[in-house]
């Protein structure tokens, strides 16, 4: 790559399934913001035997992949990862930087953000470029009360990073070529200080209510709690979690870690399903970080129903109990598959 | 004697924020303040470090004069004093400018300290990107969101859950750590804890000059990103009404709708 190219970098975060997804996703949304820069996809892979990653990456929209491949890699490291990428941004000085908004990501970015010496923005649900050419990082901000627009008009490279799940991957095309750039790992890289001493794969932790893409919340208006089980099995049904608001949880209809709201917990799911829910500003606060919000209540005027991206005005739940059973019908099976 | 410092912040309580549109920055004085959650764990952290051995423990803040309160509570909870870093030109940072700041507050006020602990993150900007900068500031070691840590001699080993791996790691001191709010629930001021903070305060208010800090490198001249734009999230909604039966709608929610709930929940839907 001549260093006069502009590019749009991707760091390559594959260690599991959601942090590979996540880097496809920012790969897609690399190839959206590149025409208006003219700038190239350039994924920017760490680690070692990674060639099966190289090639899932061109195949999803990079048109160069930088790779650092050395044994010493093997192992994610933040602090050699910092220097590597310190290293290959102050060569190739990329536009942007976008990285996975997974743990490892949330700790490397701000690294790399500080000795590059430019900013960095947390958790963006867009990314768009300017008319004159900055990256527009739009993030909630203020406990999710807010929509923020950010831009880092004077430092470069602009940096981001994107939860897994916000944007959408291009299909896999193996017809999709791009240049592998093999780059040799420096000869003095520093012994890690922060020392891995023992490493596990966790069997899929319990999901956290605040990091759950999908999240079914269930207020008064589901009538009782026979029928709140309802809510319970439709966030089963869609991999997601339940939630509540303040006296569906002093009803003891849920355990209190599903409040939210005031003393409760913010949430930021991409789906945000609310059933019989008024929306008193206490529980309608600590969701703003939701990307989409369906809401379902027999009152077209209740706050709740006016801040849903879709207001159903039904019987919370009637529409339930249908969501199950629709859902039930669609889920895709192995069989499915087999056709 | 093991020199802990706890970076704190003031967070605002209400969910309400006044934002001033002119500057493009909150008006945090206007807004009731709380020590941020996952701060308090982290100053439990060091008190519970301080319960085991010989430790002096400073909680730093940067904030409003206001978040003074903070400190208190810090030093009624048993920190054994406070350092508040208020200045007008400190408004407006973002995480550059702040881990720039606090890193040459714990310089100046703490030399030769050994552990910085922080929240892994607060619950009104929740980038935790802070304490990973502060560390890079001080070049010392550092691992965020910890669940549990033990400082045995001049070595820390902790326990974290990162990105569904368990991990167990050790770095020399001095190191910075960031806690997750979960493993340390805060202990509640004491009475006498309370008597102590207020009777003999030792807390310490400074402005940028005392610590000596490049005016261009903090507040809003420090930092590299700028807000141009705030908005709620509400006021930009589309919104789309359904009415009719509970099949009908459920059934329109699929054809419109599938594809994103499809998306969000991580399987496939047939499309009937």
């Amino acid at each position: 790559m001549s260093q006069t190219n502009r590019s749009i970098w991707v760091f390559a975060d594959y260690r599991n399934y959601f942090q590979n997804r996540v880097t496809l996703q920012l790969l897609a949304k690399a190839n959206d913001l590149a025409p208006a820069l003219k700038a190239e996809v350039c994924a920017v892979v760490f680690g070692y035997e990674v060639d099966e990653y190289v090639a899932e990456y061109i195949a999803h929209g990079a048109h160069r992949v930088l790779v650092v491949e050395d044994a010493s890699l093997k192992q994610y490291s933040v602090e050699k990862y910092t220097i590597l990428m310190q290293n290959l941004a102050g060569e190739y000085r990329p536009e942007i930087i976008l990285i996975g908004a997974t743990s490892f990501g949330r700790e490397f970015a701000p690294r790399v953000a500080k000795r590059l010496g430019t900013g960095l923005t947390a958790d963006c649900i867009g990314l768009e470029i300017t008319e004159d050419g900055n990256l527009l990082q739009i993030a909630p901000s203020f406990g999710g009360n807010l929509i923020a627009e950010i831009i880092t008009p004077q430092h470069r490279p602009q940096m981001a990073t994107v939860r897994p799940g916000t944007f959408q991957e291009i299909p896999h095309d193996n017809s999709l070529r791009g240049d592998v750039v093999r780059l040799p790992i420096p000869p003095k890289l520093p012994k890690d200080r922060l020392q891995l001493v023992a490493y596990e794969r966790q069997p899929a932790r319990e999901q956290r209510l605040e990091e759950a893409s999908v999240v079914v919340c269930g207020g008064r208006g589901m009538g009782s709690k026979a029928k709140f089980k309802k809510v319970f099995e439709l966030a089963q049904l869609l991999s997601g979690e339940v939630g509540a608001t303040r006296p569906i949880v002093y009803a003891g209809w849920v355990n209190e870690d599903a409040l939210i709201g005031q003393a409760g917990k913010n949430i930021k799911p991409q789906i945000l399903f609310s059933f019989g829910i008024s929306g008193a500003i206490q529980h309608t606060a600590a969701l703003a970080g939701a990307d989409f919000i369906i809401a379902v209540n027999k009152n077209p005027n209740a706050t709740m129903m006016k801040m849903a991206d879709v207001a159903v005005v039904a019987d919370a739940g009637q529409v339930c109990a249908a969501l199950i059973k629709g859902l039930k019908e669609r889920i895709q099976t192995k069989a499915d598959y087999a056709d | 004697m093991l020199k802990i410092v706890v970076c704190i912040k003031q967070v605002p309580m209400v969910s309400e924020l006044p934002w001033n549109p002119k500057t493009g920055t909150l008006k945090r004085e206007l807004a009731e303040g709380m020590m941020n959650p996952a701060c308090a764990h982290a100053l439990e952290a060091a008190l519970q470090i301080k319960n085991r051995q010989k430790a002096g423990i400073t909680a730093i803040s940067m904030g409003p004069p206001m978040a003074e309160e903070v400190l208190y509570e810090a030093v009624a909870m048993g920190a054994d004093r406070g350092v508040l870093l208020t200045d007008p030109a400190l408004a407006g940072a973002d995480t550059f400018a702040t881990s720039y700041t606090l890193a040459r507050t714990i310089e100046k006020l703490c030399p030769g300290f050994d552990l910085v602990l922080c929240g892994s993150y607060t619950s009104d900007s929740e980038t935790a990107q802070v304490g990973p900068q502060i560390a890079e500031e001080l070049d010392i070691p550092a691992a965020a969101y910890v669940e549990q840590f033990e400082v045995k001699g001049r070595k820390v080993r902790m326990q974290r859950v990162s990105d569904n791996f368990l991990e167990i790691m050790e770095m020399k001191l001095p190191g910075l750590v960031t806690i997750m709010p979960r493993s340390y629930a805060p202990r509640y001021p004491s009475i006498g804890g309370l008597d102590e903070a207020f009777g003999r305060p030792r807390i310490k208010v400074l402005k940028a000059a005392d610590i000596g800090l490049d005016l261009n490198q903090i507040g809003r001249n420090g930092s590299p990103t700028r807000i141009i734009n705030v908005y709620s999230p509400t006021a930009a909604k589309k919104n789309v009404i359904l009415k009719g039966t509970a099949k009908k709608v459920v059934d329109e929610i699929f054809e419109r709708y599938g594809e994103k709930i499809s998306r969000a929940m991580g399987k496939d839907l047939k499309k009937l």
